[in-house]
């Protein structure tokens, strides 16, 4: 079946099984790998990704329901090479350390902060309780999403 | 993991959603947020022939408030029931059921119809479903009908929904002048789903005494119930820590519970009376401040 997706910005179109993960049309039809697959069941939210502005986990997402939908993956976060406040604050607070969880840490970020400019470390925390890291132990992560929300008040 | 093949439409109108039911029959499921069934089709324990996506009808989206309560569109999404100022003042239980499921990502796509139908015992609606008395509004090839919350629930997996009717609506009546509700749960540390989760909604009359209770239980038998032992016992008195304490202990007996390496039968049955205090007590505080 033929679907068009902006992705990033660009609207594209693909032909693709009805049975095609969002996750799978990004990595493999768009060759966007930046949005990683680990658990494929809705738990571990490596494969986030933002539809109509919203975060959701790209396995259990049908590319056939995104159908005339906006996708942001984590290639569209930077500028150019003007790094977006999130990826700058994960790279000076350390908020990463195998990087595997990062992409999908940083558009779920994405979506706490434009919700809500100013949130408290308990409220990153639940934030991002869709997704997880098993290296950093979280507070580089809580730090980095604390400092970007800043950067992006100013 | 990725399903099995299908094919897949998407319906403009809830007439041809049910008449693409009509036509495929049992090789058919509807697609809601598809945030049961795509799990469950990744499995491969559930394999349609044909998915009928009605994210495309925008008549099951919203929610709406009259005077006496509250109807929400079988395709609103857990973060717009948590979110929405309508549930939490006319329903409390309801947003915090809606906020108590699964994590960010799953609330953006998940609906209340979704989750209805798929009937997982360990879903959190169910509990608040039967304790707010809701009518689930259903569309099928005959029309429309309204199945009452006590008999929609019908077993693990299982449902009052015939072969071709899709939900299109729940309704909930506001709480009472003197009434409120809560819902709480012991979550699977891993999942997120309910080991048990009790819904509790009181209203009091102008003395303090409890005129009307109903208390859901979900995640703790195969199908979730009303713990109407518990019920009674409070009906008709002015409640109290101790008596609330002593009629919610009520909740888990003689219960043919769960029993898996999270939680034993037993442990559900205990944690039931516990919770079911709890919410009773969280629901009363709020209808006797409110």
């Amino acid at each position: 079946m033929e679907i068009n997706i902006s992705i990033n910005g660009e609207s594209r179109t693909f032909d693709v099984e009805p049975r095609t993960l969002l996750v799978h049309l990004l990595r493999d039809d768009a060759g966007l790998t930046g949005t990683h697959v680990a658990c494929e069941t809705s738990i571990c939210g490596a494969c986030t990704v933002l539809l109509d502005d919203k975060a959701v986990k790209s396995c259990t997402v049908l590319a056939a329901q995104a159908q005339g939908c906006e996708v942001t993956t984590i290639e569209g976060m930077a500028n150019g090479e003007q790094l977006h406040p999130l990826q700058e604050q994960f790279w000076e607070k350390h908020g990463l350390q195998c990087g595997f969880c990062t992409p999908g840490m940083i558009l779920t970020a994405n979506q706490l902060i434009a919700s809500n400019a100013d949130p408290t470390d308990e409220e990153i925390r639940h934030g991002i309780e869709g997704n997880i890291c098993r290296c950093t132990g979280y507070q580089n992560i809580v730090d980095a999403i604390s400092a970007a929300a800043a950067q992006m008040r100013d | 993991m990725i399903p099995a093949s299908f094919d897949y439409v998407r319906p403009q109108s809830l007439e041809d959603a049910l008449a693409r039911l009509g036509e495929h029959g049992d090789d058919a499921r509807v697609l809601a947020g598809g945030h049961s069934l795509l799990p469950v089709m990744k499995a491969r324990l559930a394999d349609p022939g044909v998915l009928v996506d009605i994210a495309g009808i925008e008549s099951l989206s919203g929610i709406s408030e009259s005077e006496d309560g509250i109807t929400i569109g079988a395709m609103t999404t857990h973060a717009e029931i948590e979110a929405s100022a309508s549930v939490q003042g006319r329903c409390r239980s309801l947003a915090e059921a809606a906020a108590a499921i699964g994590d960010v990502q799953v609330r953006n796509r998940g609906t209340l119809g979704g989750s209805l139908a798929h009937a997982d015992p360990a879903a959190d609606y169910p509990a608040v479903i039967l304790a707010a008395n809701a009518e689930i509004t259903v569309a099928g090839a005959d029309g429309e009908r309204v199945i009452a919350a006590d008999d929609f629930f019908t077993g693990t997996y299982e449902t009052a929904l015939g072969a071709g009717e899709i939900i299109t609506s729940v309704r909930i009546r506001a709480s009472a002048a003197r009434g409120s509700s809560a819902y709480l749960k012991a979550a699977q540390q891993a999942s997120g789903f309910a080991v048990c989760g009790v819904a509790a909604r009181v209203a009091l009359d102008a003395d303090g005494a409890v005129e009307r209770i109903r208390v859901g239980v979900t995640g703790v038998a195969a199908t979730a119930y009303r713990a109407t032992s518990v019920e009674d016992a409070l009906t008709g008195a002015a409640p109290s820590a101790e008596s609330i304490r002593k009629a919610a202990a009520t909740a888990g007996e003689g219960v043919d519970a769960l029993d898996d390496f999270y939680a034993g039968a037993d442990f559900r049955r205990h944690l039931a009376g516990v919770y079911a205090a709890r919410a009773i007590g969280k629901a009363w505080i709020r209808a006797a401040g409110e």
